[in-house]
């Protein structure tokens, strides 16, 4: 472990984080908060450190998959650290597991809350409470990438990549590691501004048009008002609708499309997947909630706003699902598990890891009635590796156990089996909001500090990809050889 | 004496040279002529072609009035059943080398039955040294005598040891006697040191002392010599295997390079406690990335002489490791030891060692005979232990009062156990066990040690 990289690496973390604090103290400034003091003050103390762990590029450049996975589980640890502290340091949320929790919960774009009044907020923290679900959405490295020069190796940049970004692979849509973070990076932007101008001509106010836009775009959640959207016009919730549905599209279909490679952004299996299930889910739904709405127009809004911020773990709501049929509230709580596309902000177990397992499933089918068939697992009509099969099959497993584990601990706190359940799925999958006590109106102060921290693991590891999170708890990581 | 050597491979020809250099008649037997022919002319032996396990073919090469029948085929079968049938043609000792790792844990069941007199296993005994050199990294070389109870020790003589312009008797007043230098190499000179010899930074110094002694010894020096606890092998053969399974045994964390996929499973299903790793041991990012900066040894074990021999360079520039090397061609040996690879390791040397030391042993039939037998400075002196079962013209006789040979230096005594460095008042006595060093080849005999 070449520890001198990793704490380089560390500093620049901590020198982004205090330079996107510049937002909300502009924002505290324009509406006059003086609880706007605790961001200077945060900005400060990540300077302090931050400054002399990148005043000198470190010698020893050896930076390998190990540091790279070190390097983001730390640096996505010590980024939700400081960016709690100035809740913390305003005094709007007291208890420091809280902030934690609050802040993961941003960071990695989950949106589960543990404030049960977030009006009372001032502007400048619900605006950074919003604009940390923008910073995770893409991610904090993929950021630092296509900013920094190169810091030591070929390999160092896709490492990194490797390690922060969702899906079973990484693929770089450009020659360099560094032109494809910053061709990323202005989709994102570019859809960002996009969301952004469609809700202003919907009459949103500025501020509700950004921090909805900010939840959206890193597919978190964190509404600004107690009622999540239920309070906006059928306009807003429907251009939010459709914007979830499009974060939750791999980002190379959009890079198709800029290159003009239509064929490929539409033909991909993941992204036809992905909107089938949202059709198929948004009908059912529809349908079974008929009764509860007045007519087929509501009804429907309703189900596709749900099934779009459930499916891309967004985690808001335009109505309280945790009232629907058990069939409605089932549905949702399976495309928990399933999740946005790879290479999306999205978070949950993803489409294409679902299609490799269901088709997977299918080769053994074929080999039990055919002992001597020769099958291959195949996607976009490219043949599936072998490596990528397994290590899919692995993340399955090991995304169980941890599931068990963590509804066994939060099981402690003696809650319902439907609250614990979903409150793991919500958090694990960085959904947001569950079912029960953690439903669309309810929210998670409830849980002791030692529940709060098991999900709070829960959410970076399930933003993470679970593995970059589990090596820390590795001796082999620590050891010199 | 009479010896069949039946293999004409890289160890039968090298046992054929020491052998014959000896003054011994040796028939040497291979399937192919070209083999016998292109052997040189130097080696004055009888060179049959035919199968060896044939018992007609063992009865032309006189197997039935030889003294010892060496079988060194490429196949363990093959040895085997040529010193069976051997063992029933004649009366003959027989060695067979058989290094199938399957067989290592029934040698002596097989030893045993078919009533074979030594077996050896090359890449085991490479295995050995090699380990015992990890154990105690300082040295480059640790052969032990008399069980392990005395070691010779061969170290590189560093600036910062500060033993540069010292005398051996300085030093040995220095740290009281303890340890006795046994020899000296500095470029191609061999010298076997008396008390106003002077080292020089660069010597390669040899030495005999008690594994304890020879701890405080590079203590008093300044030398760390914690054993290795992390060994780095490039190449996953026979010797990786029974390196690492003795490393485990030692509670050594040891990570294996091979390139092989099939070999790397077979060596990832057998030795649970290391971790293989399927690539090119010569490519620099992977052997970085698995830690080459951070291991405490590290171990080239490739079938290539110029990988090994470049990878050790390679590792030399970026890390401390200890380093240990394996090389199969000899021919250039005195180039590589100019190359300061650390710890050399010559399989075919180590073989053809045993067996001559299990030669002379046999030879000696007047009491006294070669227990242990050691090439050592550069195959340029030995290292003998002699068991003393009687009285001779050397013994009870203090030292000081033997004319001894020239180059020769009686460097332990082992009386019951205890190891003496002997002094000029200390006689050798029957019951002791003696290790001598000397660059005449050929002492069979302790009485071999005086002047004629």
């Amino acid at each position: 472990m070449n520890y001198s990289i990793v704490f380089y690496i560390l500093g620049w973390i901590l020198n982004v984080e205090a330079a996107f604090m510049l937002l909300p103290c502009i924002v505290a400034v324009i509406y006059g908060e003086t609880a706007g003091w605790c961001f200077p003050i945060v900005m400060g103390i990540s300077f302090l450190i931050g400054t002399p762990l990148v005043i000198r590029k470190p010698k020893n450049t050896v930076f390998y998959t190990a540091e790279a996975f070190v390097a983001v589980s730390l640096g996505w640890i010590l980024l939700s650290i400081m960016g709690g502290l100035p809740f913390l340091i305003s005094g709007y949320i007291t208890n420091p597991v809280d902030a934690l929790f609050e802040t993961v919960s941003g960071f990695t774009t989950t949106g589960a809350s543990i404030l049960t009044d977030v009006e009372v907020l001032p502007h400048c923290l619900l605006f950074w409470r919003s604009f940390t679900h923008w910073i995770g959405g893409m991610g904090v490295l993929v950021f630092i990438l296509s900013l920094l020069p190169s810091l030591g190796g070929g390999g160092t940049h896709m490492n990194l990549m490797k390690a922060e970004s969702p899906g079973p692979s990484v693929s770089r849509m450009l020659p360099t590691v560094k032109s494809t973070a910053k061709i990323l990076y202005e989709i994102y932007i570019g859809l960002t501004i996009l969301q952004i101008i469609l809700l202003l001509l919907g009459k949103m106010p500025l501020f509700d048009a950004l921090t909805i836009t900010f939840g959206t775009a890193g597919t978190g959640g964190f509404a600004i008002k107690n009622s999540s959207m239920m309070d906006y016009s059928p306009y807003l919730q429907n251009v939010t609708t459709i914007f979830m549905i499009l974060f939750g599209v791999n980002f190379n279909a959009y890079f198709f499309i800029l290159i003009r490679k239509f064929r490929q952004a539409f033909g991909s299996e993941e992204v036809r997947s992905y909107l089938l299930i949202i059709a198929v889910s948004i009908a059912i739904i529809t349908v079974n909630i008929m009764p509860m709405y007045s007519g087929l127009s509501e009804s429907l809004r309703h189900a596709a706003f749900q099934v779009a911020s459930i499916i891309t773990t967004t985690g808001y709501a335009t109505a309280n699902f945790d009232e629907w049929p058990e069939l409605s509230r089932a549905i949702l709580v399976l495309l928990m598990f399933i999740g946005a596309c790879a290479g999306s902000t999205g978070g949950g177990i993803k489409v294409s890891r679902v299609v490799i397992l269901m088709k997977t499933a299918c080769k053994e089918m074929t080999q039990v009635l055919h002992p001597n068939a020769v099958k291959k697992v195949k996607m976009d009509g490219k043949l599936v590796e072998h490596e990528v099969v397994r290590s899919t099959n692995v993340f399955l497993v090991v995304y169980l156990v941890i599931f068990a584990a963590s509804v066994l601990l939060v099981s402690l706190d003696n809650f319902d089996a439907v609250t614990n359940f979903t409150a793991v799925a919500a958090t694990f999958n960085d959904v947001g909001p569950g079912l029960g006590m953690v439903g669309p109106v309810g929210n998670y102060s409830a849980y002791s500090n030692f529940s709060k921290l098991v999900l709070t693991f829960d959410m970076l590891a399930g933003r993470l990809e679970i593995f970059p999170l589990l090596i820390l708890f590795s001796r082999d990581t620590w050891r010199k050889f | 004496m009479d010896i069949i050597i039946i293999g004409c491979g890289k160890v039968g020809v090298a046992l054929a040279e020491d052998l014959v250099q000896e003054d011994h008649n040796v028939t040497m037997i291979d399937t192919s002529p070209e083999r016998l022919q292109t052997l040189s002319e130097d080696i004055d032996a009888i060179k049959l072609v035919g199968n060896g396990a044939s018992i007609a073919m063992q009865m032309e090469a006189g197997v039935q009035t030889a003294d010892i029948l060496i079988a060194v085929t490429g196949s363990d079968e093959m040895n085997l059943l040529c010193c069976l049938i051997a063992r029933k043609a004649g009366k003959c000792h027989t060695i067979a080398r058989v290094r199938n790792p399957v067989y290592s844990n029934e040698i002596n069941f097989i030893k045993q039955t078919l009533g074979i007199s030594m077996i050896i296993n090359p890449e085991l005994a490479a295995a050995m040294e090699i380990s015992r050199v990890l154990r105690l990294p300082s040295a480059i070389r640790i052969d032990p005598f008399s069980r392990g109870r005395v070691e010779l020790l061969k170290f590189k003589v560093k600036p910062e040891f500060r033993l540069s312009g010292k005398s051996v008797r300085e030093i040995d007043n220095q740290i009281g006697g303890t340890v006795l230098f046994a020899g000296v190499e500095r470029g191609d000179e061999v010298t076997i040191p008396d008390g106003n010899f002077v080292l020089q930074d660069g010597d390669l110094v040899s030495f005999i002392a008690t594994p304890k002694n020879s701890v405080g010894f590079f203590h008093n020096l300044g030398i760390h010599t914690n054993r290795a606890k992390s060994v780095l092998i490039v190449g996953g053969g026979t010797i990786s295997y029974y390196l690492a399974r003795q490393l485990a045994s030692m509670h050594v964390r040891v990570k294996i390079v091979e390139k092989d996929r099939a070999r790397c499973e077979f060596l990832t299903e057998n030795l649970p406690g290391a971790l293989i790793i399927n690539g090119d041991g010569t490519d620099r990012r992977l052997l970085m990335e698995e830690g080459l900066t951070s291991t405490e040894a590290f171990v080239t074990l490739t079938n290539m002489d110029e990988e090994n021999v470049f990878l050790t360079l390679f590792a030399r520039e970026n890390c401390g490791a200890k380093l240990v090397t394996k090389v199969n061609r000899i021919a250039f040996d005195e180039l590589l030891s100019k190359l300061d690879l650390g710890t050399l390791i010559y399989p075919k040397y180590i073989t053809s060692d045993y067996i001559i030391q299990y030669v002379r042993a046999m030879q000696n039939t007047i009491g006294s005979n070669v227990e242990t037998l050691y090439h050592i400075l550069d195959g340029r002196a030995e290292a003998l232990e002699f068991v003393i079962r009687e009285k001779s013209e050397v013994t009870d006789i203090p030292l000081m009062n033997i004319s001894l040979k020239k180059n020769l230096l009686i460097a332990c005594i082992n009386r019951g156990g205890v190891i003496h460095i002997p002094r000029g008042q200390d006689s050798i006595q029957v019951g002791d066990t003696v290790v001598v060093i000397t660059s005449q080849r050929g002492l069979h005999d302790i009485r071999d040690i005086l002047k004629k």
